[in-house]
């Protein structure tokens, strides 16, 4: 390797010198998204952010959510969408606080963006924000937030070769969601094979399969949130 | 669009380190596990490093292929496709190595 070697090539009309750099690419996204996450600490605020395919089910599982925590913890959401306001006017006629990211066709939502977001939500009367990322498995896998967690759902219909396809996505994330397992019965999708992918990639991660047409599974879902938050947030 | 914007994490990170010397070659090191960047970065450069010293840059790319580790028989490998499984044993006990590398690595300057 290269690493703080420098030299000269005399041959050339110029001379050139090699520079290490040895930097991260996304370093500065990183750099802001641990302040977004000192923020979030400070304001005893929880944050996931939750990534999936188009479809795979992220403003429904929130929906699930937030009436499974009823009571117990207060949410608010952060809203990425290439366009539009569909989620949020959903998550706001639920009687949550939402503010909506427009990335502009940019295919994930960046520290930037999510420190913009955190400022415009009521942090002080909040206890969980939960960030609906762009659907798209490629992108949002490289740009932390500064969440305490990152949640991917996949879902049946997606297929179960997911893992294998987009292993970036299941390699960055600290809990797993697999929606919409009523549809088992009439979809081919190799639990086994599913999980031995995500197993590789991703050692003993915590994995929900869950309906949010049956309501099966998502109690265990927000049971285990709640006491993640918990854990984090209470002094 | 995703490649716009490492394109110009990638600048940024050029320019500080070139200070004002100007720029031949940008040397990255990218994982197959980390992303994908293809020779859209290349183009978008041409974009956004123009009228800076490092307009001229080319991007040299170094690709790091996925590896994986058997941690039954140690056997380390490049996975296919759509398995993990260990090619020696066929055991599916195997975890990532390698590949997930995602800098700019040096930078060649006048």
């Amino acid at each position: 390797m290269c690493e703080g070697h420098s030299h000269t090539h005399s041959h050339a009309t110029h001379s050139t010198t090699r520079v290490a750099v040895v930097e991260n690419i996304l370093s500065a996204n990183d750099r802001i998204a641990q302040r977004n996450h000192s923020l979030l600490h400070q304001k005893n605020v929880y944050g996931i952010n939750i990534m999936a395919s188009p479809g795979a089910g992220k403003t429904s599982i929130l929906l699930k959510t937030l009436e499974a925590l009823k009571g117990r913890l207060r949410l608010g959401v952060i809203e990425g969408d290439p366009a539009g306001s569909i989620d949020t006017d959903r998550a706001i006629a639920a009687g949550m606080p939402a503010v909506q990211v427009n990335t502009g066709g940019e295919c994930h939502l960046d520290a930037v963006m999510m420190e913009d977001a955190l400022s415009q939500l009521p942090l002080d009367d909040i206890d969980l924000v939960v960030v609906e990322n762009v659907g798209n498995l490629i992108c949002p896998a490289n740009f932390q937030l500064g969440t305490h967690l990152n949640v991917v759902i996949a879902s049946i219909p997606e297929g179960d070769d997911k893992p294998y396809k987009y292993p970036g996505m299941y390699m960055g994330m600290q809990a797993l969601i697999i929606n919409k397992i009523d549809l088992l019965p009439y979809v081919p999708f190799d639990m086994d094979y599913f999980r031995q992918g995500v197993e590789v990639l991703n050692p003993g991660i915590a994995i929900f399969p869950l309906s949010c047409q049956t309501g099966e599974g998502v109690d265990a879902w927000a049971d285990w949130l709640l006491s993640q938050a918990n854990a984090a947030i209470t002094p | 669009m995703h490649e716009l914007s490492v394109t110009q994490s990638i600048l940024d990170i050029v320019l500080q380190h070139a200070k004002d010397r100007k720029v031949q070659q940008v040397n990255l090191v990218i994982g197959q596990f980390s992303s994908i960047v293809d020779d859209s970065v290349q183009f978008y450069w041409e974009i956004i490093a123009e009228n800076t010293q490092a307009a001229e840059a080319q991007l040299h790319f170094e690709r790091i292929p996925g590896e994986m580790t058997c941690t039954a028989c140690d056997h380390v490998f490049h996975p296919g496709n759509e398995t993990f499984t260990c090619p020696s044993c066929q055991s599916s006990a195997v975890r990532v190595s390698g590949g997930r590398e995602f800098q700019v690595d040096s930078i060649d300057v006048e």
